[in-house]
């Protein structure tokens, strides 16, 4: 920890993905970031702050708009030897048994066969694989095959380890196994790895794992916060130490920008027709509604007490509570969410006036649905092709990002029975059928 | 580390050792060796155009025939894997070379395959002067154009369709792209090449009988093999002969099925991306025989070591070295406009030279009537697949939902569908002759009868694959007869019927040239149709007419897959899919 130099440095790297009006959509807004040696940083952020496209920036995967990235002080401009990756599909190949997918890497270096052989025995001893060396990945469990993944990592002795959300592919109970031999490998130091980035949606887990937690905000992917984790390994979730940084990082996570932390009743914020909606599902928005009126928490509730109520994961839980701020149904702020008197109206109404009050929030607060709505009012038939809005949004948006955007839009607006849609023919209509 | 060495990996010296399996296998190798070089030593006997090779109808002659077709095609097979290998690589590879690559194929693919026989012959002949070879070439080439086209598309789609994360992966851990070509790209393309080789091979069967006449200038050459010998048979009414030839084609297809396919299938299931479900635990004994018999273990070994050590030298002529990715070069966009600007060109430029070509010899009036014989054709081919569809569609609804009897109905029809349907022309048209059926509805009848298997193929497929819950549901509802048709079965068949129907069809158009004129001893029976043009001229060399019955066709197939087969292909992709 003394060597000055980082292991892994970013300076001021940008990332932009093209659009139809080639305008571009930016990912990733001026990231520094330093992985120093003997540490574990996470990154944590909402769905689309471009994480997972830092971490294949970091890797060499992707090429950055702007900005440098380093290994050891030389520019990484395409994978680099002494960092290795775990991913979040596992990425096995099927048709190499398990020691075949972990002798990869080492066989691309071309080390000599025997010794191959014997490294590779050696790794999946390591993480506890051992009796499996000939059997194919579909043969195995998600928790196996994830420990294949990290053996594979783990046998070319990489400097750096990256981790893609590693655990989120699996159960729970299999996540924290794995998770623990990973931290006593690590705090036993019988791995070489001397850093690591661990990109997570588990708020949970990054505090228990890491040194530091890494906040992005989401659109552009900028680094919010970062947030140090003091305390000695294993860490147990229950202390009130552990409470508290998790707390903390919800509070991080849920400020909207440009607002000060802890600050409550600030009106919501304008947004634009091609605003990135989240894809908030309406069964879950009112039942995240229902359990924040009634008992225990009766208006008002700490989001992890929240998520761990409602058993979502911080990726389920922020894009509902993101969308219950931007019809102004709830505030957030300093890790705590309240209702609204308009939130608390709509918990209080039976179905049919739900409809109702939701559909007037959607004019009210989403622009798009209300230009939606406008156009179909004003058109003789009122109809029009979901192209129109689509290319409107793909001005702003990706194609992918436009989609889902008009998804969820179409969604709402069928629960709030503001406008039809065809899927077959693609129209939009007043018609309700 | 000690313990480590009982693992099997490293028991090599047992491994290798000769066993029970070696028995079967040196003979075997010994005896596929002389017959490759016997059948290559036949196929470079010196010959001239014109002279007469005597084909016999004595069927002890058929063991002989049948080994110098099954080397044609066999010799076909690894060329067509080599190309499709290599085009596809470099149309999933380059996009520049993937905007002129792939429409050429479809072209390609389109394109009837006797046509590229008689356009291509006399290239091959000049090759070799003087010697057999040339004609054999060209009969490989014909079988080859049966085989390469879709073995190309599936590696293609396959390619693109590689995972994200396996490329990552490879990527991440510094495999060269030559080694992820080999470890990744062509690995995860060998379950569907595997089942494309197959009906490949039935494809090559199909115009085995084709292939192996060739005519130019008037001359005509029939290669010592099993469709010459059908050819023949069918030339002089021996119905006898006919008999012989359908159970000599039934052993070979058989041996190829057991020593080929049924190997590679098995073989094939471990590239499978998803978890293995049907044909689980296939075992073939000649897959089982290669991978036990020490013989093979030694050679495998051997090769391993080989390959291990020039990998290892490359390496280390080669230190290790990061390689810096290229800045985006500004002119990209331009250059990639000049390329599809030259494309147009060239193609309207081919376009005008086929014209002239045809033009000049041919009036207008000609190509008008083409066109029009082009249209009995279609009709036919619409008739057919409708009727195919009516007959075949509930029949393999009714396996499709039993299991059991599906297991055991899908290698029969798999074995149907690689069966050569002109080995039943003959009775076919001794019925036409003996109950003076009408010629034009009932050689039609020629067309389809290879091509049906693929949709009752496809429809057992899709229904097998209904989710039983949705049957569950139709009961638990009463949802019955017509209803139940409408509502489960016929959509949960539709993707699987629309793959199958495209198939048919192309391979209707195909057969068209084959089954629109017949020939049974001295009656020739000719049906109205743009098969029966492109035959008809064919046999005199008339290259203009060949050129243009060949381009209408290709012209009515493209169109008529792009109208219409695409889009319901999309349909049905979009709409219907149950994942």
């Amino acid at each position: 920890m003394n060597n000055q130099q980082p292991l892994l440095a970013t300076k001021e790297v940008c990332k932009t993905y093209r659009t139809a009006d080639r305008a571009g959509r930016l990912v990733l807004d001026h990231i520094d970031f330093a992985l120093k040696e003997g540490e574990i940083v996470a990154i944590l952020g909402k769905s689309g702050s471009g994480k997972s496209t830092f971490l294949r920036v970091l890797a060499g995967l992707t090429p950055q708009t702007a900005g440098s990235v380093t290994y050891r002080g030389t520019p990484v401009v395409a994978p680099v030897r002494g960092v290795a990756m775990v991913f979040q599909t596992f990425a096995l190949f099927p048709w190499l048994t398990v020691l075949g997918n972990v002798e990869l890497g080492l066989e691309a270096q071309g080390v000599p066969r025997d010794e191959r052989r014997t490294r590779a025995i050696a790794a999946i001893d390591l993480i506890g694989l051992d009796g499996y060396e000939s059997a194919y990945p579909k043969e195995l469990s998600g928790g196996m095959r994830q420990r294949v993944g990290f053996a594979r990592a783990l046998v070319v002795n990489p400097d750096v380890l990256l981790l893609d959300e590693p655990f989120s592919a699996l159960d729970v109970l299999t996540a924290e196994t794995l998770r623990g031999d990973f931290a006593d490998l690590w705090t036993a130091r019988r791995v070489p790895t001397k850093g690591v980035v661990f990109v997570s949606h588990n708020i949970e887990e990054a505090v228990e794992m890491s040194d530091r937690v890494i906040v992005f905000s989401s659109d552009p992917g900028r680094i919010r916060a970062e947030l140090p984790v003091p305390l000695a390994r294993p860490r147990d979730h229950g202390t009130a130490a552990f409470r508290q940084i998790v707390d903390e990082v919800y509070t991080q996570i849920t400020t909207q920008p440009g607002r000060e932390p802890g600050k409550r009743g600030t009106p919501t914020q304008a947004i634009g027709i091609a605003y990135r909606l989240l894809p908030a599902s309406i069964q879950q928005l009112m039942a995240l509604l229902d359990t924040l009126m009634a008992a225990p928490f009766g208006g008002r509730a700490d989001l992890p007490h929240l998520a761990q109520e409602l058993s979502l994961s911080a990726d389920d839980l922020f894009p509902l509570i993101e969308t219950l701020q931007l019809m102004g149904l709830a505030q957030v702020g300093g890790g705590d969410i309240e209702a609204t008197a308009a939130g608390r109206a709509l918990a209080e109404a039976d179905m049919l006036k739900r409809k109702q009050l939701f559909a007037e929030h959607l004019l009210r607060t989403v622009p798009l649905i209300a230009h939606i709505r406008r156009v179909l009012d004003e058109r003789p038939g009122h109809t029009a092709p979901s192209a129109r809005f689509l290319s409107e949004l793909e001005d702003h948006l990706s194609e992918e990002d436009a989609r889902e955007v008009f998804e969820t839009v179409v969604n709402w607006a069928r629960y709030a029975e503001l406008f039809a849609y065809d899927y077959d023919s693609g129209v939009l209509s007043l018609e309700n059928p | 580390m000690a313990q480590r060495w009982g693992l099997p990996v490293v028991a090599w010296p047992m491994r290798l050792r000769p066993n029970f399996w070696d028995l079967v296998a040196l003979p075997l190798v010994i005896g596929l060796i002389a017959v490759i070089a016997w059948a290559s030593q036949q196929m470079s006997v010196p010959y001239t155009g014109g002279q007469q090779i005597e084909i016999s109808l004595d069927p002890w002659k058929l063991p002989e025939y049948g080994l110098r077709t099954v080397m044609r095609m066999g010799i076909a097979l690894v060329v067509s894997l080599i190309f499709s290998l290599a085009y596809a690589a470099a149309a999933a590879k380059s996009r520049r070379a993937e905007k002129l690559l792939i429409p050429v194929l479809d072209i390609l693919q389109s394109v009837p395959i006797l046509g590229f026989l008689s356009i291509t012959v006399t290239g091959f002949i000049a090759l070799f002067p003087g010697s057999l070879l040339g004609y054999e070439c060209a009969a490989i080439f014909a079988i080859f154009t049966s085989q390469a086209w879709n073995m190309t598309f599936s590696l293609y789609q396959s390619f693109l369709g590689v995972p994200q994360d396996l490329r990552e992966a490879a990527r991440m851990y510094h495999m060269s792209p030559w080694a992820s070509f080999w470890q990744l790209e062509v690995p995860y393309a060998i379950p569907q090449l595997v089942w494309n080789m197959m009906m490949s091979m039935s494809g090559g069967w199909f115009f085995v009988v084709a292939s192996e006449a060739i005519t130019v200038a008037d001359q005509n050459t029939t290669l010592p093999g099993i469709g010459s010998y059908i050819a023949l048979a069918s030339k002089e009414g021996d119905i006898k002969a006919v008999g012989y030839a359908i159970l000599a084609m039934l052993a070979f297809i058989l041996i190829y099925d057991q020593l080929l396919f049924r190997p590679l299938l098995a073989w094939s299931q471990r590239f499978k991306v998803e978890a293995i479900t049907e044909g689980e635990g296939e075992r073939a004994w000649f897959l089982t025989m290669l991978q036990r018999a020490g013989f093979f273990q030694l050679i495998a070994w051997i090769g391993d070591t080989v390959a291990d050590f020039f990998s290892r030298a490359a390496k280390a002529a080669q230190p290790y070295q990061e390689k810096p990715q290229k800045p985006p070069n500004p002119l990209t966009p331009w250059i990639d406009r000049a390329w599809v600007a030259v494309l147009a060109v060239l193609a309207i430029y081919l376009v005008y030279w086929i014209f002239s070509f045809v033009e000049g010899e041919i009036g207008l009036a000609e190509i008008g009537h083409v066109f029009l014989l082009a249209l009995a054709t279609f009709c036919r081919v619409t008739v057919l697949i409708a009727l195919a569809s009516i007959i075949w569609v509930p029949i393999g609804v009714w396996i499709g939902l039993r299991p059991p009897i599906a297991h055991r109905a899908q290698p029969i029809v798999q074995f149907l569908a690689a069966f050569p349907a002109n080995l039943f022309f003959p009775p076919v048209v001794l019925a036409i002759k003996t109950f003076h059926l009408n010629v034009e509805i009932w050689l039609s009848v020629l067309m389809i009868l290879g091509t049906q298997w693929y949709i009752l193929f496809n429809v057992i497929a899709g229904a097998l694959a209904l989710p039983t819950d949705y049957q569950y549901v139709a009961g638990n509802f009463g949802v019955t007869r017509w209803l139940w048709w409408r509502r489960l079965i016929l959509p949960g068949i539709f993707p699987a019927y629309v793959t199958g129907a495209i198939t048919a069809s192309g391979g209707a158009w195909n057969a068209s040239i084959v089954s629109e004129v017949a020939q049974w001893g001295d009656d020739k029976f000719v049906a109205t149709g743009i098969g029966a043009y492109i035959a008809e001229w064919t046999g005199t060399s008339d290259t203009p007419r060949i050129v243009l019955g060949v381009a209408m066709l290709s012209l009515f197939v493209l169109t008529f897959n792009r109208l219409f087969w695409r889009r319901l292909y999309t349909l049905a992709e979009e709409r219907l899919r149950l994942d």
